[in-house]
């Protein structure tokens, strides 16, 4: 077999193991509770009946392994389970189902994200270039300066700047990030500009720092100066020499930048009260709604767990000791 | 590139470099490692830059094009290339010249061709840029210049990626991609170096073959006096960047005016009379050994030590001369086979040996800088074998430590320095004081002198002389200099891809008949001879036609 | 340069320096520290000052309640008071004490679990660091912030759990880089001159590889740092981290977020929720530059090579 095809399966097989793991991980959470959560679930008052029904109803009667493959195999299908809220002591149920739940949430998540890489990747991309290309100028030391600072702050400081200023100070974009399904598109994007700004602001200075770096190391290889010394033309060197061997490095910081934004999504959420999977999320953790929570942190573990396994493919596929093997 | 080639013959300077002053940085500021040297290169000549680390000959032959690595700059002087100046034209007037003018070939071929694209592409890249011929026209001369450098396959090799042709091969494209424009100047930056002997060889006649063949002139930098002896028609020699000397090539090795000189070959002028000897201390019998469980790089190797001798072995990169050193310490347990001291079997692995047993084998490295912890002092250093073998603390072993670097020619002042505050000898002084404080029987001394200027490796090589004498040490002595092997052994091992080729006294291995293997590696290690080369090559196709 | 030197080893000229101690070199290199790692060290001194002596300088009780909430910035409350009347200005200085003790005892755990088993991984290259390699390799394969999120879920909000979860999950970092640089170190030859020699493993790990590791370990200590700071400032911030009445940076600014609403019609009452935040981003900068520094200082990497 061609040595990249086998390497892409093998790193294909990873990712299946470690997604794998980590479903093992978030299904033994529910494990971990304490015997009583029925009851707090219920309230104090539950009849005996209605908790052993709740019990029957999670499968706390069947052995561990029999409901991890129930609940992966529903998982597979796109059930994820009913939400523990909406449950009553008296056994009335008024529970939503966790897809029912996540869905429109996941889509708004998936918006903010999308929209924000659009602006910041390619924002970032230039900006991590262009100081690495003109090193050690006044402009490649203040955009790192800024960077610096910059991936210093939390968050929500990005944030309630951004709102002081552009929201009631100077009132240019809203306050909260209020998004209905009926909304336009171009609503939907006014309303989510001040939380797309923000991740934009957090993420490009982690993605500048990155791409900087990752162009001096390939600007410094001996071949890079071998070509100059050929008397190849500045942008000659870029195109040709630096680039097919950059597209490795570039696709894991773009990778892992994408992946942070799971990550920093989650408190901008809550920031702007968007009505997103993160904001969801957290109130699931403050009610302690375990059905949402795993499922929402499966879902962000598995686009966590695609990125990164996306960028090593890009990197793979563009190795050219795999791509010609001897 | 003969001799009596009539110099000038063509007549104008090419090169003209005057009083030029190169800066480079470190330790945060500036520092002088070209002070003012000038150069004169005519057209069809060819100039060896020779001198050891440090001497500032690949930054001077670099800013022969006009060319500052990034941390140097071109301070003064003046650089004239065919009546241009360089050292203050902007970078997009050089570039007119670099790749169609003026070629550069690197040290490290593996690293200088980038991975991306096929060689053939990368061969014609500047002379399809900066001609105007036709691209077709331009990739079947490189075809002809491939042939002309003896590679295999010359028309289809081109289409192959850097990383899929071996070392010496990559190092002939390259050249190959330096004369594809036929370039007035061709810069050799070190070529060879990272090369084994009997790889240099064939590299060497080809590159000398063609520069001749286009009457091309050249700068080759190398630290290696034999070697650029065979290429070069006059030589200029540098030390702490400035020009010690420059002379015609033979008048030079004959009759060099300066003592610096002659120490470049300092190394060659010692030989160890040989003795003979029975007493076997360390045995080595019928070993075999695997990376892994897979890799098998040691087959049936059957060496003897003589005690109080210095057994030599010698071989190229792969051969298993490392390895062996592995397996003697315990650090590689064998496959099948093993290894007696006095006697008797040692136990295989490094766990199951004893103190003592421990005690009686040292070991030096190739590498002093790594050989020792960058945060322990000297005295630290030396003390830990006489605290760990010999339970002395306190007063009394610094005491003997002192003796210790007395033995070594190093006086106590050194005592509380770090290593970094030594200079290469002295560190490798002090990795030599820290196997004798152990007071061993056997010291293992793994390429010990090749990363030592000339002058710094014999005074090496006559310390262990000395302390041989002195205390009756064996020595094993991994190397793949064959002067180095005259200077210091009574035998010499041959190994070749995991095998011993033979053992001998020094005397007989050196002097025919020689195994095949034998006779390839000694005839193709350099010597100080111009002629030695052309030579070579007349005997090699007598043989062979 | 003379040509008739006579060889001798003593007289080989090293950059032979002066010896100084260690406290001299350090000063030495501290005179010649950039003015931004000055001022984050300037910033970091005022930080443990204001948190040693927290009680001394705050004018008013952690949790001492007055009549007014959201009162105005005036002489009594520098900085007003929050939501249900309590003083800012000196919940900020609390605040100092409790987020910033809190971040520095979880990297302190963070550092003992990582690094301990990275030492052990990278001396003992055999099962045990393959285990635990592939372990460290699925947890980093979920994002820690939402791993945390769902272990308090589990194990409730409270501080202790915060700061064990948060530790066990950021010492996978910190594993893998203590792994990865002392491999470096441990196949340098002196480790291999050591073992050859017989040292017991302790020791070679003690005196041979901990020394070498070192820099690079104290440049993580202060990225840790600032990480694990800004992850419990953002746990705090959405109301799972340090629970009331405790003073904590995060969770005041969710508590007086409200405010920013009436910046314009009293900019200082819009200002309140961003002093915190402020607090929290002047300490990672600070830290950020010194480490930025120290990397450069201790790596010997420079841009150029």
């Amino acid at each position: 077999m061609h040595p990249v095809i086998s390497t892409v399966l093998q790193r294909l097989g990873l990712g299946l193991i470690t997604l794998f793991v980590v479903s093992l991980i978030i299904f033994s959470s529910i494990e971990l509770l304490p015997g009583d959560f029925t009851q707090a679930v219920l309230g104090q008052s539950a009849t005996e009946e209605t908790v052993a029904a709740f019990r029957k109803e999670l499968g706390l009667d069947k052995p561990a392994y029999v409901r991890y493959f129930d609940w992966v195999g529903a998982v597979m299908t796109g059930d994820l389970g009913t939400s523990f809220s909406g449950r009553a002591a008296s056994g009335v149920d008024r529970s939503r189902s966790v897809a029912e739940l996540v869905g429109p949430r996941l889509w708004n998540t998936l918006f903010l994200a999308a929209m924000t890489a659009v602006i910041a990747v390619p924002l970032a991309l230039f900006l991590g270039i262009s100081a690495a290309l003109y090193r050690d100028t006044w402009y490649d030391k203040s955009v790192s300066a800024a960077t610096l600072t910059t991936i210093s702050f939390p968050e929500f400081f990005v944030a309630y700047t951004l709102v002081l200023l552009l929201a009631t100070l100077w009132p240019v974009f809203p306050t909260l990030a209020n998004v209905t399904p009926e909304m336009g598109l171009w609503d939907r994007i006014y309303a989510c500009s001040l939380p797309a700004l923000t991740l934009t602001l957090v993420i490009v200075a982690h993605m500048m720092r990155m791409t900087r770096a990752a162009i001096i190391s390939l600007l410094a290889s001996p071949y890079i100066e071998m070509a100059r010394l050929k008397g190849v033309s500045r942008s000659r060197v870029i195109l040709k020499h630096a680039l097919p061997n950059a597209w490795g490095p570039i696709s894991t910081v773009i990778a892992f930048n994408l992946a942070y934004l799971v990550v920093g999504v989650v408190v901008v959420e809550v920031v702007f009260t968007y009505p997103g999977a993160g904001q969801l999320m957290v109130n699931s953790v403050t009610s302690r709604d375990i059905p949402v929570v795993q499922a929402c942190a499966l879902i962000f573990a598995a686009t966590y767990i695609l990125l990164n396994l996306i960028a090593d493919i890009v990197a793979i596929v563009t190795n050219p000791r795999l791509l010609h093997p001897r | 590139m003969s001799t009596d080639q009539p110099q000038g013959q063509k007549g104008d300077i090419l090169v003209d470099m005057r009083e030029v002053r190169i800066d480079g940085y470190s330790d945060e500021r500036w520092h002088e490692i070209v002070k003012g040297v000038d150069l004169t290169l005519r057209r069809g000549e060819v100039m060896g830059l020779i001198g050891e680390s440090g001497a500032g000959k690949s930054t001077l032959g670099l800013a022969a094009m006009g060319f500052a690595r990034p941390g140097c700059r071109l301070t003064s002087g003046s650089i004239k290339f065919d009546g241009m100046e360089l050292r203050t034209a902007p970078e997009s007037e050089k570039r007119k010249l670099w790749g169609s003018r003026i070629a550069y070939v690197a040290q490290s071929a593996a690293a200088a061709f980038n991975p991306a694209h096929r060689l053939i592409d990368q061969t014609v890249e500047a002379t399809v840029a900066g001609t105007g011929q036709s691209d077709s026209d331009i990739r079947q001369d490189a075809q002809e210049l491939y042939a002309s450098l003896q590679l295999p396959d010359p028309n289809n090799i081109g289409s192959r990626y850097p990383h899929q042709v071996s070392g010496g091969q990559l190092q002939r494209i390259m050249t190959a991609m330096a004369m594809s424009p036929r370039p007035d100047l061709i810069i050799f930056d070190e070529p060879t170096t990272a090369l084994d002997v009997t790889t240099q060889v064939e590299v060497l006649v080809a590159m000398r073959d063609i520069v001749e063949q286009f009457n091309t002139a050249a700068i080759y930098i190398t630290h290696d006096l034999a070697v650029v002896a065979q290429m070069a028609d006059f030589i200029k020699v540098l030390r702490y960047g400035e020009e010690v000397e420059e002379a015609e090539t033979r008048k030079m090795l004959e009759s060099p005016e300066k003592d610096y000189t002659k120490s470049l070959w300092s190394v060659r002028a010692l030989e160890k009379p040989e003795s003979k000897s029975d007493d076997i201390i360390l045995s080595i019998d019928g070993v075999d050994a695997a990376y892994g469980n897979t890799i098998k790089v040691l087959h049936d190797v059957k060496i003897n030590v003589p005690r109080g001798k210095t057994v030599a072995v010698v071989g190229e990169s792969g051969s298993g001369k490392s390895t062996t050193a592995r397996v003697i310490t315990g650090l590689l347990p064998p496959s099948k086979g093993d290894v007696k001291f006095n006697g008797e079997p040692l136990p295989e692995a490094l766990k199951e040996r004893n103190k003592d047993q421990l005690r009686r084998i040292q070991m030096i490295y190739q590498m002093a800088d790594t050989a020792m912890n960058p945060r322990q002092t000297v005295g630290e250093i030396i003390g830990r074998p006489l605290d760990f073998y010999h339970g002395l603390t306190g007063k009394a072993a610094e005491k003997r430590v002192i003796e210790l670097m007395e033995m070594i020619e190093l006086d106590e002042s050194f005592i509380d320095r770090l290593p970094a505050e030594l200079s290469g000898g002295q560190k490798q002084r002090i990795c030599i004081a820290r196997a004798l404080a152990a007071e061993p029987e056997v010291i293992i001394c793994d390429e010990v002198t090749s990363a030592l200027d000339q002058i710094v490796q014999e005074g090496i090589l006559k310390l262990l002389l000395r302390l041989q004498e002195e205390f009756n040490i064996t020595y094993l002595f991994i190397t793949h200099d064959i002067a180095v092997v005259q200077a210091i052994s009574d035998e010499i091992v041959v190994m070749f891809q995991g095998k011993v080729v033979e053992q001998g006294l020094k005397s007989e291995i050196l002097s025919p008949p020689h195994p095949d293997y034998t006779q390839l590696l000694l005839s193709s290690v350099p010597e100080m001879d111009p002629d030695w080369l052309s030579n070579l090559m007349e005997e090699r196709g007598e043989i062979s036609g | 340069m003379s040509d008739t030197e006579t060889y001798s080893a003593a007289a080989e000229v090293g950059q032979v320096r002066l010896r100084r101690t260690r406290r001299e070199r350090a000063w030495i290199e501290l005179k010649k520290a950039p003015i931004s790692a000055w001022f984050g060290m300037i910033i970091i001194a005022i930080y443990v000052f204001v948190a040693l002596f927290a009680p001394l300088i705050a004018p008013y009780g952690e949790a001492q309640v007055f009549a007014v909430p959201y009162a105005p910035w005036d002489s009594t409350h520098l900085f007003g008071t929050d939501q249900i009347g309590r003083d800012v200005f000196s919940r900020l200085i609390y605040g100092a004490r409790n987020t910033v003790g809190i971040a520095l005892v979880t990297t302190l755990l963070s550092f003992f679990i990582g690094g301990g088993l990275g030492l052990i991984a990278a001396i003992n290259r055999a099962r045990l660091d393959q285990f635990i390699s592939r372990a460290v390799d699925v947890l980093m394969a979920i994002p820690s912030l939402i791993f945390a999120l769902m272990l308090l879920s589990i194990f409730g909000a409270n501080l202790l759990s915060l700061v064990v979860i948060i530790a066990v999950l950021d010492s996978t970092r910190v594993f893998r880089l203590t792994r990865a640089v002392a491999i470096n170190v441990a196949v340098m030859d002196y480790v291999e001159a050591a073992r050859l020699r017989g040292e017991k493993l302790g020791w070679v790990m003690r005196r041979e590889i901990l020394p070498n590791i070192m820099p690079p370990l104290v440049a993580e200590f202060g990225l840790r740092f600032c990480f694990v700071f800004l992850t419990i400032a953002a746990l705090s911030f959405l109301g799972l981290g340090i629970q009331p009445p405790t003073a904590d940076w995060g969770s005041m600014v969710k508590e007086n977020a409200s405010l920013i609403q009436f910046a314009q019609y009293d900019l200082k009452a819009g200002l309140t929720p961003l002093l915190p935040a402020a607090a929290i981003a002047l300490l990672t900068v600070a830290v950020n530059f010194v480490v930025d520094w120290f990397l450069h200082k201790t790596s010997g990497l420079r841009d150029e090579h």
